[in-house]
């Protein structure tokens, strides 16, 4: 029976499956966090137990790290004994760490892949819901709570029901100023945040394959933001052109026997999926979010919906309230509303390709005033290669604030937030209330329309830019 | 960790009626520095319970209203949970004293995690739960019981209604069973997969320098 490369890796990583019960399922690759790791070892400790695989195992500091120089100590007592935690659990337990001091430190899902840690065909897992961001390489990567990461820790498995497959097609080109970022975003808006529920997605069609790694990367990440707890893309010569030599990527005739054994990763002529949409690449606008939640996204043309038009009372009421919380108006246009502060970072848009997109925007030009504009590379490899090129120095010419790398203002955990009643436009995933600092108010974009705001201080459009028309 | 152990219980209902509510609103993210599970009924909904001064909003956030104190089913509104991994939601949720939460659909993520800690996310259909919503909302003295070993929920007109439950974790509640003991058990074919799949991911061993 034709597979899909969902099922693919999914049979081969089942060690057992008894009748009634869920599968035991074997994992490649476990990423660990401070934030959802310190209570996992603790129980580790409890129970008397070791990690059983450190080799499929590794750590970073994100989350609660500041964005301030590395010089400086954490100001913030209660994330600086966390990273001390997870400092000492990884010293017990003997687990490789990339600590906040290193030069390998960065988003946890932004290092994986930078590692060459992220292949095609491994089951990932993390104890965050972007793991999803690894499905880009053709793997099942999918987020999980704190008891599963003892369990993963302890056993080097967990206990997984077989998803349901959503196949995502996407066909045709990008216009000029639509990017990887608009992709996603219009599914999650037509889809909604529980649209995938119970599902994984693969992406496929003729303009997921025109995708570099990094655009690939931004769409899977926000497959959770659909309701899918994983997205993935099926390998090609893109991907493998990435890993190759990269430092944990296999090497000479292991990565000969690896490629030809990943080149068997797609889905089969035939294969069916429970559920399928299709979404046409040419008739994308740039998207922006104007709710509190990802599904709530319109096209940069367009206005901002009425709760009055709706015919579900629950979604109306969903509707007005979002609408209070980020005061905006029906019927108003999305372009030309102000903001505060413009945020380019996070494990969707803090990759290279991100920050070069966002810097040719601001090149030669300087940011709106009063608009504070925060530039968070991805990881410390993220920040040295923007330096190289000289990246660094094109946002601050502008005014813009260049940090160290973390999750940032994508969480504010580390201090970096929004001022209750602010506004951001932000490359970030989520756009909740408080998300981005209590009573802050998030339009979610890409990172050139992020950009294309930074210079005016309104949300604009950004295929208005010179050298951007269609 | 020990395993919760569920059985049956009776409590009142709490309405929170509203869509999609996100692990940010459970547990905002500020409240993840901790390193134990311990005192995280007050970032239960901290952001809609308190004001910027940590007082209590007035009029309080319905968990909070005096007259649901006690009760723990809270009836919510589809796609509960929706949003990040953190297992810090069923801790909050459990550590305030929430036993079982009824919706329409809960996200994936939030529902396992709920399961690991005796907090039962019982999906129910649309007009059972619309009933039970405007129950919470109009009798306070109304309660419900819930009967894991049968699967059911006896609602305030007496009636009995089936409830879905995968029969796994139905058992790993009533048994009070741990899940990694479970998954330990089967060691030796942990074992036999790993040799057979020996894979090309080491964490400790670069291939090559850059
Ligand atoms: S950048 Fe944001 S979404 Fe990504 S891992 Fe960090 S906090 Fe989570």
């Amino acid at each position: 029976m034709p597979k899909t490369i969902i099922e693919k890796i999914w049979n081969e990583h089942v060690v057992d499956q008894q009748e009634g019960a869920p599968a035991i399922l074997a994992i490649d690759l476990h990423l660990v966090h401070e934030v959802t790791s310190p209570q996992a070892f603790t129980g580790l400790r409890s129970r008397g137990l070791k990690v059983r695989r450190p080799d499929r195992t590794v750590a970073t500091a994100d989350h609660s790290i500041p964005t301030t120089p590395r010089n400086l100590p954490i100001a913030d007592e209660m994330a600086a004994a966390q990273v001390k935690q997870l400092e000492a659990n990884c010293a017990e337990f003997g687990v490789p760490l990339h600590g906040w001091e290193s030069p390998n430190q960065g988003i946890v899902h932004v290092i994986g892949p930078e590692l060459g840690l992220t292949q095609p065909g491994a089951t990932i897992v993390c104890g965050d819901s972007h793991t999803a961001t690894h499905g880009a390489f053709g793997a099942l990567a999918f987020g999980i709570g704190t008891s599963e990461v003892e369990m993963v820790l302890a056993t080097q498995c967990l206990l997984q029901r077989k998803p349901k497959t959503y196949l995502v097609r996407v066909d045709g080109t990008l216009r000029p100023g639509v990017s990887a970022k608009d992709i996603i975003l219009a599914l999650i808006a037509r889809i909604g945040v529980g649209g995938g529920t119970g599902h994984v997605f693969e992406y496929a069609g003729s303009a997921i394959r025109a995708l570099s790694m990094e655009e690939r990367m931004t769409i899977c990440n926000m497959s959770i933001e659909g309701g899918a707890r994983a997205g993935l893309v099926a390998p090609d010569e893109t991907t493998f052109a990435y890993l190759k030599g990269r430092p944990h990527a296999p090497q000479g005739a292991d990565w000969d026997a690896a490629v030809a054994r990943w080149r068997t990763l797609t889905s089969d002529e035939g294969a069916t999926y429970d559920k399928e949409i299709v979404i046409d690449a040419n008739t994308l606008e740039p998207m922006v979010t104007y709710g509190t939640n990802p599904g709530m996204g319109l096209p940069i043309s367009g206005t901002i919906p009425d709760p009055a038009n709706e015919s579900d009372p629950a979604a109306a009421r969903a509707l007005t309230r979002a609408l209070e919380y980020m005061d905006l108006r029906a019927g108003d246009s999305i372009i030309g509303r102000p903001v505060n502060t413009v945020f380019i970072g996070s494990c969707t848009n803090g990759r290279i390709s991100d920050l070069r997109l966002a810097a040719n925007v601001l090149k030669g030009q300087t940011v709106a005033k009063g608009v504070r504009v925060m530039v968070v590379p991805g990881s410390a490899d993220v920040k040295r290669q923007a330096e190289r090129e000289g990246l660094d120095k094109i946002f601050r010419d502008a005014g813009a604030d260049w940090r160290e790398a973390g999750c940032s203002m994508c969480i504010a955990m580390n201090g970096d937030q929004l001022a209750p009643g602010e506004y951001a436009i932000s490359t970030s995933n989520r756009n909740f209330e408080g998300r981005q600092g209590k009573g802050g108010r998030t339009f979610l974009a890409s990172p050139l329309t992020a950009a294309a705001t930074a210079l005016t201080g309104v949300i604009a459009d950004p295929r208005t830019l010179p050298g951007m028309s269609r | 960790m020990a395993a919760p152990k569920v059985g049956t219980f009776t409590t009142g209902l709490v309405p929170l009626p509203a869509e999609n509510v996100d692990t940010d609103q459970i547990v905002p993210a500020r409240y993840l520095k901790v390193i134990d599970k311990a005192g995280l009924a007050d970032a239960l909904f901290h952001d809609w319970r308190f004001e910027a001064d940590g007082t209590k909003k007035n009029p309080p956030f319905v968990i909070d209203e005096p007259r649901y104190a006690g009760h723990g089913i809270l009836v919510a509104g589809d796609n509960f949970g929706t949003g990040s991994s953190r297992e810090h939601a069923p801790w909050a949720l459990g550590a305030f004293g929430i036993k079982a939460i009824l919706a329409t659909s809960f996200a994936d993520i939030f529902k396992s995690n709920a399961l690991k800690n005796g907090i039962l996310p019982i999906v129910l259909p649309a007009p059972l739960h619309a009933t039970l919503m405007q129950i919470a909302k109009e009798d306070l003295a109304a309660t419900v019981t819930i009967n894991l070993a049968a699967a059911t929920m006896t609602t305030p007109d007496g009636a009995t209604h089936a409830f879905p439950i995968d029969l796994f974790s139905q058992k790993m509640l009533l048994d009070g069973l741990d899940e990694l003991d479970y998954i330990r058990t089967q060691s030796g074919k942990i074992e036999a997969h790993e040799t057979a799949h020996p894979g090309t991911i080491n964490t400790l061993q670069p291939n090559a320098s850059r």
